[in-house]
């Protein structure tokens, strides 16, 4: 292993923050692809749990307890985004179904 | 020495899950398999995570806070993927052709909230 000087922890750190984020770009593609809006919902909502864990994660990579604040307000505000999503989502579906479409989903609406 | 051992084990595992959590969500078949993945083992990684920080920072004000963000993700993690849950059902989102137990069996039940639509409020 070449020794950068990091050390055990700050090895472990860098691996972690490298898986974090690789799961970051996993949710990140089924935001993308969808093909629903609850597909999108669900990818936006790991995304916030992950960018969670990557601030706490950075806490330990540059020795700052700051950051620990950082994922409570995160954790906080992220379920309150997924929260007010999926209430949007059921909104619009009893919009359409009202409006008389059925099957609202049915044809990948955007 | 050990405590090193411990915090690169947790973080490595936390971050492990994570990427896990993120691979079940591209590959899982429909939104209901892809939930289970995304809530759970995201969850499970993060808390694994907050867990290694509250080790390395030994100091009880740290502790605190991480427990205190362990405590919240756990509470709102389930509220969260049921909300998503019961709105991917209502709006018929198709399910995985291997599922084998619908125990609402296809029939959509009464909205929970009996309030107008925005549309029957605007055609009056």
């Amino acid at each position: 292993m070449i020794d950068l000087g990091l050390g055990l922890v700050g090895w472990a750190t860098a691996v972690c923050l490298v898986l974090v984020i690789l799961g970051m770009a996993l949710g990140f593609v089924r935001m993308l692809l969808g093909p629903t809006l609850p597909d999108r919902v669900v990818g936006l909502d790991m995304l916030t749990v992950l960018m969670v864990a990557f601030a706490a994660a950075y806490a330990i990579a540059v020795d700052e307890t700051a950051f620990l604040d950082v994922a409570i307000v995160l954790a906080l505000v992220g379920f309150l985004g997924t929260v007010a999503f999926a209430r949007y989502a059921d909104r619009r579906a009893a919009e359409d179904e009202a409006a008389g479409k059925t099957h609202p989903t049915e044809e990948h609406r955007q | 020495m050990i405590l090193d051992i411990i915090v690169a084990v947790l973080l490595v595992s936390g971050g492990a899950f994570c990427f896990v959590a993120g691979l079940g969500l591209v590959r899982m078949q429909d939104v209901y398999l892809r939930m289970h993945a995304a809530t759970k083992a995201a969850t499970l990684g993060t808390g694994l995570i907050l867990a290694g920080v509250a080790v390395y920072f030994a100091e009880v004000a740290t502790e605190i806070r991480a427990l205190i963000a362990i405590v919240f993700l756990v509470i709102t993690a389930p509220v969260a993927a049921h909300m998503i849950g019961r709105t991917a059902y209502k709006n018929r989102v198709p399910m995985w052709e291997g599922t084998t137990i619908d125990e609402w069996d296809g029939q959509v039940p009464p909205r929970a909230d009996p309030s107008p639509t925005h549309s029957e409020r605007t055609s009056k």
